[in-house]
């Protein structure tokens, strides 16, 4: 990362690794968080090794906060993990041509941010770069991140305190913004957005998402069609 | 969360991961289908900050959260990096609540 780069397309990189910096913050929320609803550190960590995708992370975790059953935890943890199957065959395209161990690796890192980096990149090279610079550099730091938030989690104290719970939705805007520059993704944007305020006082948490988006998407899709 | 939860957890968000990588790329998106795809990510994220800004809470957090995150949002809005934004959202909240 350091050095003169006379590359023209440094940025992949670049974004890459600031989301993975960004994140790793968002990684000491977690940390935080799961130590205050119960969760030993060990364990704390061996989510973010293990599960390694974040909306679900919290979502667990918030479940657990809230006094809800494991078996709930786990149900809003795998909602919000569906989606990462959709960025699959997107990620499969920048990656055809590697290794069986490579692809097994680089699928553990299929999440919002690398997918997200990836997608803005103007080509499959950059893609390609943006996509494992923000995969590595979120994996390592959110890691980190967790176990700094563990540890340190009755220091911190209350995380809103920080304003930790703004930051948060905030990455998401900063991923947000390149889809929202046609109208079909702000259509796909305020109608998700809609749906998920009119839901998300009864449902559990993590299904607004996946129902804004069944909902979304086909209005997105509709807006598009006419003479194109 | 017991051990036997976060094993459960770890293993689906895998073979979520893989069942598109492995599984879906089999398929190549056309037509409408690619068009769902490319509008999907603008869905998810609105969905995401949406739930994060109205997540039950005071209504002094809740409010300090919304102002930091549309300061975050202008920040985003000016092509800022990622960090600043979320600095100026965090900072933003943190120091309104600070003065309330």
């Amino acid at each position: 990362m350091d050095g003169p780069d006379t590359s023209p397309s440094r940025r992949p990189i670049r974004d890459g690794w600031s989301i993975g910096v960004a994140v790793g913050v968002v990684g000491v929320v977690f940390g935080v968080l799961a130590r205050a609803s119960g969760l030993s550190v060990e364990k704390a960590c061996a989510m973010s090794l293990l599960v390694f995708t974040g909306a679900s992370q919290l979502a667990a975790v918030s479940v657990i906060a809230a006094g809800g059953t494991a078996i709930a935890a786990v149900a809003s943890a795998m909602l919000l993990a569906v989606r990462n199957a959709l960025y699959g065959p997107v990620v499969a395209h920048w990656f055809g041509r590697d290794s069986l161990p490579t692809r097994l690796a680089v699928t553990q890192v299929i999440i919002d941010e690398s997918a997200g980096v990836g997608a803005a990149q103007p080509d499959p090279t950059d893609a390609r770069r943006g996509f494992l610079a923000a995969g590595l550099g979120v994996y390592v730091c959110w890691n980190l991140g967790t176990l700094v938030g563990a540890l340190a989690g009755d220091l911190v104290g209350d995380p809103t305190r920080w304003g930790l719970d703004a930051a948060f939705p905030a990455a998401f805007v900063a991923l947000l913004a390149p889809h929202v520059t046609n109208r079909p993704g702000r259509v796909a944007a305020i109608v998700a957005a809609a749906v998920t305020v009119a839901t998300a006082p009864w449902l559990p948490a993590g299904a607004p998402i996946l129902i804004a988006a069944a909902v979304a998407v086909p209005v997105a899709v509709r807006s598009w069609e006419g003479p194109a | 969360m017991t051990w036997v939860a976060i094993a459960v957890t770890a293993v689906s968000a895998y073979a979520f991961k893989a069942l598109g990588f492995f599984g879906l790329s089999r398929i190549t998106p056309r037509g409408v289908a690619l068009r769902a795809v490319a509008v999907l990510p603008a869905a998810l994220f609105a969905s995401l900050v949406i739930s994060q800004v109205i997540e039950p809470a005071s209504a002094t957090i809740v409010w300090t959260r919304a102002v930091g995150v549309a300061a975050g949002g202008a920040a985003a809005w000016r092509r800022l990096p990622l960090l600043a934004v979320i600095a100026a959202a965090g900072g933003t909240a943190a120091v309104l609540r600070l003065l309330t």
